[in-house]
C-alpha cells in the first residue's frame, strides 16, 4: 500500500525556542494523515512540541554533482571566517 | 447501598471498565507486525499501548479496593472468561483492516463522551484515571474517525468492506447503553457514568459519520448482550488463552 502514498519529511521542534529539525520522512495520503503518523512514528516518547511536515516532492536539493562549483571556491577565502582576524587583547568575549 | 457494598460495587465497577480496555488493547496488539503498512502498524499499537495502560490504571484501583493482596496482574491474568465482564462490543476478533477500525471508531465515540463523563466522578481515582484517557481518546476518535471517511468513501472494495464490518458490529452496540443494577446504583451515588444518557449524541455522531462516509447505518434489528454478567462470545476463551498462556504455564513468572 505505502507504494501508493506519498513521502514527506518530518522536522520536530523539541523545545521553545529551539529550531525544528529533520528527524525523518513517513509516507501518507495527505497532509493530515502525515502529521498524524509523524505524531505517532516520531513522538513516542514525548520528544517534541511542535511538528511540520513537509512533502518530499517539494523539497529542491543540491546536488552531488554541484559541489565543486557550490563549495569550493570558499576554501580560498578564509578571510570569510571570525578566526582570520586578530582580535585586540581587550576583545575577549568572543 | 451501605459503605461496604458500595466499596465491593466500585471494586466490580473497576473491573469492568478495565476489562474493557484490556480485552480492546489486546485486540489492537495483534496488528503488530500486521498493519498494511508501517506507519499505521505503528499508530494502532500506539492507541493499543494507551489501551492497556488504562486497564493497568483500573486494575490497579480495583487491587487497591480489595486489600486483599490481589494485584492488576490478579485480574488480568488469573480469571477466566465467566469473570471477565467487559462489554462484547471489545473482544470480537480483529477482522480485516476495516472492521477494526469500525469497531475502534464506535467505541472511540463512546469512549471520549464516557470518560469526560466520568472526569465528573465523585470517586477521586476513576475521576483522574478519567483525566489521562480523556486526552488519549480524543486522540484516537480522530483517527479512526479519519478512516472511516477513507474507506467509506474510498475504493469499491472499502466501501464494501466498511459498510460489511458496520452491519456485523451494529447489534453489539447497544449493550454500551444498558445498566444493570450495580451500575445504577453507583449512577445514583455519583460515581458512575450514566450511560444511557450518552446514547443521543452517540447515535447522532456516528450517523453524522456514516453519512459522510457514504455508509448506510444498519437497520438495528438485532442486539446481543451480556458481558456485564459475564456472558461472552465463543472469541473470549481464545483471547485469554493467549493472553494469559505465560501465567498459567509458568504461575508467578516475573522478568
Amino acid at each position: 500500500m505505502s507504494e501508493h502514498m506519498k513521502l514527506y519529511e518530518v522536522f520536530i521542534r523539541s523545545r521553545r525556542g529551539l529550531d525544528h529539525k529533520h528527524v525523518g520522512s513517513l509516507h501518507a495520503e495527505d497532509p493530515a494523515q502525515a502529521l498524524e503518523y509523524a505524531r505517532d512514528v516520531y513522538t513516542r516518547r514525548s520528544e517534541g512540541v511542535s511538528i511540520w511536515v513537509v512533502n518530499s516532492s517539494d523539497i529542491v536539493a543540491s546536488q552531488e554533482g554541484d559541489c565543486e562549483s557550490f563549495y569550493d571556491p570558499l576554501d580560498d577565502k578564509p578571510y570569510r571566517h571570525a578566526t582570520h582576524y586578530q582580535l585586540p587583547d581587550e576583545v575577549n568575549n568572543m | 447501598m451501605n459503605a461496604a457494598n458500595r466499596h465491593e460495587a466500585v471494586l466490580q465497577y473497576a473491573v469492568r471498565l478495565g476489562d474493557d480496555a484490556l480485552v480492546l488493547g489486546h485486540r489492537l496488539s495483534e496488528w503488530c507486525s500486521n498493519a498494511p503498512f508501517l506507519e499505521e502498524d505503528l499508530a494502532l499499537t500506539n492507541v493499543a499501548l494507551d489501551y492497556i495502560g488504562r486497564a493497568r490504571m483500573f486494575y490497579s484501583y480495583a487491587a487497591e479496593l480489595s486489600g486483599d493482596g490481589r494485584s492488576e496482574d490478579s485480574f488480568a491474568y488469573l480469571r477466566d472468561c465467566r469473570e471477565f465482564t467487559n462489554l462484547l462490543l471489545h473482544e470480537l476478533p480483529r477482522g480485516d483492516f476495516a472492521f477494526t477500525m469500525a469497531r475502534q471508531y464506535l467505541v472511540d465515540e463512546y469512549a471520549l463522551a464516557f470518560m469526560e463523563a466520568l472526569l465528573e466522578s465523585a470517586d477521586p481515582q476513576l475521576a483522574g484515571i478519567a483525566a489521562k484517557a480523556v486526552k488519549e481518546s480524543r486522540y484516537h476518535l480522530r483517527r479512526s474517525r479519519d478512516w472511516m471517511l477513507r474507506l467509506g468513501d474510498g475504493t469499491e472494495e472499502s466501501h464494501r468492506r466498511l459498510q460489511s464490518a458496520i452491519d456485523d458490529l451494529w447489534g453489539y452496540t447497544h449493550e454500551l447503553f444498558e445498566l444493570d443494577e450495580l451500575e445504577q446504583e453507583l449512577v445514583a451515588a455519583g460515581i458512575a457514568v450514566d450511560s444511557a444518557a450518552l446514547r443521543p449524541a452517540w447515535d447522532a455522531a456516528v450517523r453524522a459519520t456514516l453519512d459522510e462516509a457514504t455508509i448506510a447505518v444498519p437497520a438495528g434489528d438485532w442486539s446481543v448482550r451480556g458481558g456485564r454478567q459475564g456472558i461472552h462470545t465463543e472469541s473470549l476463551g481464545h483471547l485469554l488463552s493467549e493472553l494469559q498462556f505465560m501465567q498459567r504455564a509458568y504461575p508467578g513468572l516475573e522478568w
